[in-house]
């Protein structure tokens, strides 16, 4: 599928070559350094697994559209980060949903889904609930999809609690990616998020339900990769609960053979009833989150481009179209299942040449070859890192007008490479922005979610937001627009560097 | 005497599988419980296994219309910070 090999790129003379090891040995298999580093350090046989999938490869989910139907209402536990009242249209976030489905409305919005957006690859099943304590739902789901449309990869994303049980029929389904959300594997700080569990006909509280939800997590995690079933997992990140923990929980999981590790941050506002949004947890800030993620990952590779999307989330990630397909849309559309078929793969194939020709561009020239290794660098790099927030509607272009997006994509981009560290919301987690604040607070939000970043990189920009964006320090650029974002954020640190501002630390305030 | 469930129910499905009689059934507003076929799991488990796997508090009573899970008993969040908090949003 791909041109290169695992090994990387060729030492020369005066190169020093930036090899990445095959998964599971050496430096973390390939943990550190550029998104490029990360793909390249799979196994064929892995990566033809993530190729496409949004959620498990950074690089897929820039092409790549998902699904989640919400055919799973029922839950097994309490997590004091949820509240099984809410059903908000506006909201998005895990375990909120419009409508519940019944199996066979979902492989019909999933059809009609699969027909109208042909980057849709994958079809979850992620709640409102979890999809194991609704098995009967959940697999009734599968068998008809893989029947009826048999390209869509299926995966699920669960709390453990059933997992052990179910491992075997996820085999027979095929499902390739199992999510697990693993928040702590220790029972007293077990007790501090989860109230109880259902467990063998009862409701078990406190120590003992947390000890339980954690022995069967690790077990079903465990099962999962003895079957080659490829385990990302989830944790939400809870200051003053589980952030020191998180390195532990992520150095277990890792060990054990998870592929991808995903740390989250809480989303806890009152307004969502939540026990932490009501007893006044907070959430952790941008810099929390990179610094916990940070910190793991020197045992994990860590998923930066998660959305946290609804549990009935359509499209890319970052976008929600869920709206264009309710079920009564859905009733009214006539669908050609064999010209929709043919349109997902023909963009699969283009969408996977275009990747191929990146990768293959990447290592023609890569960032740092004349200079570095990146394991062990031979003297100091010659400029610092830097934050830029890039615009992008999809395709790994900078293809979005600065006043549309909806989100920016964070990268930090080092003379070894770029990679993408987060991404930040210029919304709230209720949507509607449009609606709500005027332009002078929109620019001001965004200003504010920005923070930390030194340039941001758009397709267009209008005058306004440009000037209040210098004076706050933050460089626009528009000069890259429709350009590869790896690429283009790399040629701007490189002018950066030229022009001698990357051999301090950042001076505080405007940008110089 | 049998288990009923009231407004509040958010209709989840978690208690219509567990019912060892099949007295829950789908309906709308929201679920109820065949009032001939609950026993209210005596003789069959410990605890009332609608109730024990209910997520919502306040939505499933007894006969005398006591809540078998009453206010904060799910959640953890005491009944008074809640009443605050739902006071303090109303007033934005």
């Amino acid at each position: 599928m791909f041109a290169e090999n695992d090994v990387g790129l060729q030492t020369t003379e005066k190169t020093v070559a930036m090899t990445f090891p095959a998964a599971g040995g050496g430096c973390s298999a390939g943990s550190c350094g550029s998104s490029l580093a990360q793909m390249d350090a799979l196994s064929d046989a892995v990566r033809a697994k993530v190729v496409d999938h949004p959620c498990y490869s950074e690089d897929a989910h820039h092409y790549f559209a998902r699904m989640h139907a919400a055919v799973a209402p029922a839950c097994n536990i309490q997590c004091h980060y949820c509240n099984r009242k809410y059903d908000c249209a506006n909201e998005s976030r895990p375990g909120v949903v419009s409508e519940v489905l019944t199996p066979e409305q979902a492989v019909k919005k999933t059809l009609a889904v699969a027909a109208a957006i042909p980057q849709m690859s994958v079809l979850g099943i992620a709640g409102p609930g979890d999809p194991l304590a609704n098995p009967q739902r959940t697999f009734a789901t599968f068998r008809q999809l893989a029947e009826k449309a048999p390209d869509i990869k299926l995966c699920v994303s669960t709390n453990g609690l059933a997992l052990p049980e179910c491992v075997d029929e996820l085999a027979r389904h095929n499902i390739e990616h199992v999510t697990i959300t693993i928040n702590c594997v220790d029972p007293d700080i077990g007790a501090r998020i989860y109230p109880w569990i259902f467990w063998k006909n009862r409701r078990v509280r406190g120590r003992a339900a947390a000890a339980v939800l954690i022995e069967q997590q690790q077990k079903g995690l465990e099962m999962l990769v003895a079957r080659g079933i490829l385990v990302k997992v989830n944790s939400v990140l809870i200051p003053g609960v589980n952030d020191e923990h998180l390195k532990e929980v992520s150095r277990i999981v890792k060990a054990k053979g998870a592929f991808l590790h995903n740390v989250m941050p809480l989303i806890a506002e009152a307004e969502h009833g939540t026990f932490y949004g009501v007893m006044g947890q907070r959430s952790p800030t941008a810099q929390e989150l990179k610094s916990v993620q940070d910190a793991c990952e020197g045992n994990m590779n860590m998923m930066r481009h998660c959305r946290q999307c609804r549990a009935d989330a359509v499209g890319l990630l970052g976008e929600d179209r869920g709206a264009e397909f309710t079920l009564e849309k859905v009733e009214a559309m006539e669908i050609d299942h064999e010209a929709a078929l043919a349109r997902r793969l023909a963009f699969r194939e283009q969408a996977r040449a275009e990747l191929d020709a990146k990768r293959a561009r990447a290592h023609a020239n890569p960032p740092g070859a004349q200079v570095i290794s990146l394991h062990r660098p031979l003297r100091k790099p010659a400029g610092r890192a830097v934050l830029m927030a890039v615009a992008t509607k999809g395709s790994g272009l900078i293809n979005e007008h600065f006043g549309y997006a909806r989100e920016f994509l964070l990268y930090e981009v080092t003379e070894s490479g770029a990679r993408m560290v987060g991404h930040r919301r210029t919304d709230k987690y209720c949507g509607g922005s449009e609606t709500c604040g005027d332009e002078d607070s929109r620019i001001e939000r965004i200003i504010r979610a920005l923070d930390g970043c030194e340039v941001v990189l758009c397709a267009r920009i209008g005058y306004e937001p440009w000037s209040r964006l210098e004076t706050a320090g933050i460089k626009p650029d528009a000069e890259h627009a429709m350009e590869p974002i790896e690429e283009a954020v790399m040629a701007v640190w490189r002018r950066l560097l030229a022009a001698g501002k990357l051999s301090s630390p950042r001076a505080s305030g405007r940008y110089a | 005497m049998a288990l009923k469930i009231i407004t509040g129910c958010v209709n989840c499905w978690a208690c219509e599988p567990v019912c060892p009689n099949g007295a829950v059934f789908a309906a709308k507003p929201h679920f109820l419980i065949d009032a001939g076929k609950c026993g209210e799991c005596l003789g069959d488990y410990d605890e009332p296994q609608c109730a024990a796997i209910c997520p919502i508090e306040s939505v499933i009573v007894d006969t005398l219309g006591n809540a078998l899970n009453p206010s904060g008993s799910l959640t953890g969040i005491p009944p008074e910070r809640w009443a605050d908090v739902q006071t303090e949003i109303s007033a934005r």
